[in-house]
């Protein structure tokens, strides 16, 4: 608990450094991430992460040293050709992108593990922490290193700020933004080399190996919160920027700990608990609706069935069993006794004895769903012309769905007619 | 004799990989796999935890299941949840890879495997590996037993179901009509592909699975459009890949695996460039010179 308040105090400049690093690596990723998810190219993301690996080697090897600014412009190289070499196996092959991203992806981190075994077996002392690209470590920011990330980290949020509406409208409509005279193809350019960045500077908190999270989870965590694209990228930021600050603590107070691991869970917990519960687009709030509309249905159709039966023997009003309902419509017994409770206490039935019966209320919700099923009836045979047997399953559904604006003009369109098309009575008021 | 097995052991896994890597480009799954590969490194953990060793038939089966359950995840939000596809994979098998590093470092003294094995796998130790009976007697290096077992598992998935796994790939909807089952080839392909991955683990670790997977069968796919010609033709390569990967690996002391994947890149570019019908060069020459006719 103490290191916990050490921590969150800030005192330490050392944690100052590596939480203002990691929240700045975080959130500039999900915030460019928001882009390629949107064009429905998060994968791409992947491919380009695990490409920066053999970059990263070869400008080692190259320069023979960790310079920051050296080992960037390395991984922005093969970075950059992963992304160049993936268009062009999908516009010159039959393959398709799935393909080409798997074998970019794979063949470049290869060739990048190759490297780095190679340096690792060549006893070059200036290699340690190298490998620290691979899983990231929050911890090691501090420095020559973290003005270097955090200086690209900013240009990268300042360039989306900049060119913000134009990214919006290539991510949604490439073709319009063509039709209005953008530059599509040299804003597409811009976005790549953002993502590369994004990608370079990212790496440094989660390793290359995990990189593509930071892209795709926040953006698409935020997503199930709001339509509208501004909302979305500000709340993939702050998500992002959770899970950076999560990572800076675990490097924090468990040094051999690999960052990138836990600040993905971070992010991805925060990712499924927007899947379930986020209202409206959330799977649970999907599922409760849908059960609402199936109870709504199932309720109108005990009233429905009261009606007819009330019709049949001209008393709306008498009690009926259990089983004068179950002989007319299979319900489910022991769901059939809930629901029922449940319109007595809404007032639209009466319970006596084992039997029940219709209140004024039922009788008018009953006649109502009838009276609509009937009506649409007559509109299918009567406009679309289709056979009187075809039309009754396709009423049992929109009955339960139109609404009293729709009905009157139902109504007034076909000049409130006596009959169904199966000679069945329509109930008017 | 090193050499040898090292040779074995690397041919026999990228022959595996690559017989059902073939489907799975045809089926425009090869992310899928990605994300399979990369998914089944908790269950891998979790198993050596419990088994305490990592060749179980257990273990097999419990990675399949993982497998299967991962790809139903990513089904799941892709469905249910509207998540777009590609999102759905991504954060679904960078979930489940953080959670297996995560359980490395945290059961590290209990369980005999490390990141760098996770990345690129241990295949220069298969020769000192040795399988050895209880009777004392060497039967050679226990990873050569692994990879050809499940090479000839996958062999005898590929013979019998054949013809179902051709129709579900290339013509689902007739599949569908004479009464095979989309979705259990869908999940019993993927099914092969998780328990590959957990054998070839050891080898070439989770990442580098992935090259081979996809790459010898893209390139083969390259060179012809005749499915049993394209699993001939990636058997061949999952074996020059081997060799050539150890002899480049040696030239230049780096990892086998990573040099495997790198020969795998560069036969792809090769074919890409110069397949007689596909080749992007061999095009364009061909074009030049229907030029100069007309």
């Amino acid at each position: 608990m103490e290191t916990f308040f050490d921590f969150f105090s800030f005192r330490d400049p050392n944690v100052r450094y590596v939480v203002l690093g990691s929240i700045l690596l975080t959130s500039s990723s999900a915030i460019v991430g928001s882009f390629t998810f949107l064009k429905k190219k998060a994968l791409v993301g992947d491919a380009v992460a695990h490409a920066v690996l053999p970059g990263v080697c070869l400008a080692f090897l190259l320069h023979g040293t960790k310079n920051p600014f050296i080992l960037i412009a390395g991984a922005f190289a093969t970075g950059w050709l992963s992304l160049v070499l993936i268009d062009i196996i999908v516009a010159k092959s039959k393959l398709k992108e799935d393909t080409a991203i798997g074998l970019i992806l794979s063949v470049f981190f290869g060739i990048g593990i190759l490297l780095l075994t190679m340096i690792q077996h060549s006893g070059n002392a200036a290699q340690s922490g190298l490998d620290q690209f691979l899983f990231g470590k929050a911890a090691s920011l501090v420095g020559q290193d973290l003005w270097a990330f955090a200086a690209v980290a900013i240009t990268l949020i300042i360039v989306v700020a900049m060119f913000f509406k134009e990214f919006t409208i290539i991510s949604f409509d490439e073709n319009f933004a063509k039709s209005i005279g953008f530059p599509v193809r040299a804003l597409e350019l811009v976005l790549t080399t953002l993502t590369v960045l994004a990608v370079v500077v990212g790496i440094q908190a989660v390793g290359v190996v995990l990189m593509a999270a930071m892209l795709i989870t926040p953006p698409a965590a935020a997503r199930f919160w709001t339509d509208k694209i501004r909302t979305m990228i500000i709340l993939a930021a702050i998500f992002g920027s959770l899970s950076g600050l999560t990572g800076a603590y675990i490097s924090y107070i468990a040094p051999a700990m690999p960052t990138g691991p836990w600040i993905v869970v971070v992010i991805t917990s925060i990712a499924f608990v927007s899947f379930f519960f986020a209202p409206v687009k959330g799977i649970l709030y999907k599922l409760l609706r849908q059960r609402r509309i199936k109870n709504m249905m199932e309720e109108e159709n005990i009233l429905k069935l009261l009606y007819k039966l009330g019709e049949e023997k001209k008393d709306f009003y008498e009690s009926r069993t259990i089983s004068d309902i179950t002989s007319k419509r299979g319900f489910d017994l022991s769901l059939l006794q809930s629901r029922m409770n449940k319109l007595r206490r809404q007032g639209y039935l009466n319970k006596l004895d084992q039997q029940w019966q219709l209140t004024q209320e039922g009788k008018d919700k009953g006649q109502r769903i009838v009276k609509l099923h009937r009506l649409w009836e007559v509109y299918l045979t009567k406009y679309l012309r289709i056979a009187p047997d075809h039309v009754h399953e396709d009423a049992e559904t929109i009955e339960h769905i139109l609404t009293p604006e729709l009905e009157s003009r139902l109504e007034k369109l076909l000049d409130y007619p006596e009959l169904d098309p199966h000679q069945s009575k329509i109930p008017y008021r | 004799m090193e050499a040898f097995w090292i040779i074995l052991a690397g041919s026999l896994v990228a022959i595996s990989c690559g017989l059902l890597g073939c489907f799975l480009v045809l089926r425009k799954m090869a992310m899928v796999s990605d994300a399979i590969s990369h998914a089944v490194l908790p269950g891998i953990v979790f198993a050596f935890l419990i088994s305490g060793s990592r060749d179980s038939i257990v273990m097999l089966l419990g990675a399949s299941l993982i497998g299967i359950f991962t790809t139903f995840l990513i089904e799941f939000f892709h469905s249910k949840g509207k998540l777009q596809a590609d999102a759905s994979i991504g954060v679904t098998f960078t979930w489940l890879f953080a959670m297996g590093i995560i359980f490395l470092t945290l059961f590290a003294g209990q369980v005999d495997l490390d990141a760098d094995c996770v990345l690129h796998g241990e295949i220069a130790y298969v020769p000192i590996d040795l399988w050895i009976t209880q009777a004392g007697d060497i039967l050679g290096p226990r990873v050569v037993y692994i990879a050809g077992f499940m090479l000839i598992l996958n062999v005898i998935f590929i013979v019998v179901g054949y013809k179902e796994l051709f129709l579900t790939t290339f013509d689902p909807a007739f599949a569908g009509a004479i009464g095979i089952s989309t979705t259990l080839w869908h999940y019993l392909l993927m099914g092969a592909v998780s328990m590959t991955t957990v054998a070839s683990f050891e080898a070439v670790g989770a990442i580098l699975v992935v090259a081979l997977l996809i790459a010898p069968p893209a390139t083969a796919y390259l060179l012809t459009e005749d499915l049993k010609k394209m699993l001939i033709i990636t058997t061949i390569l999952g074996a020059v890949i081997s060799i050539a990967g150890y002899y480049l690996a040696a030239s230049i002391d780096g990892s086998i695996a990573g040099a495997m994947s790198a020969v795998a890149g560069v036969l792809f570019a090769a074919a890409f460039l110069f397949s007689p019908k596909e080749g992007v060069l061999i095009k364009s020459i061909r074009n030049k010179s229907i030029e100069v006719e007309a």
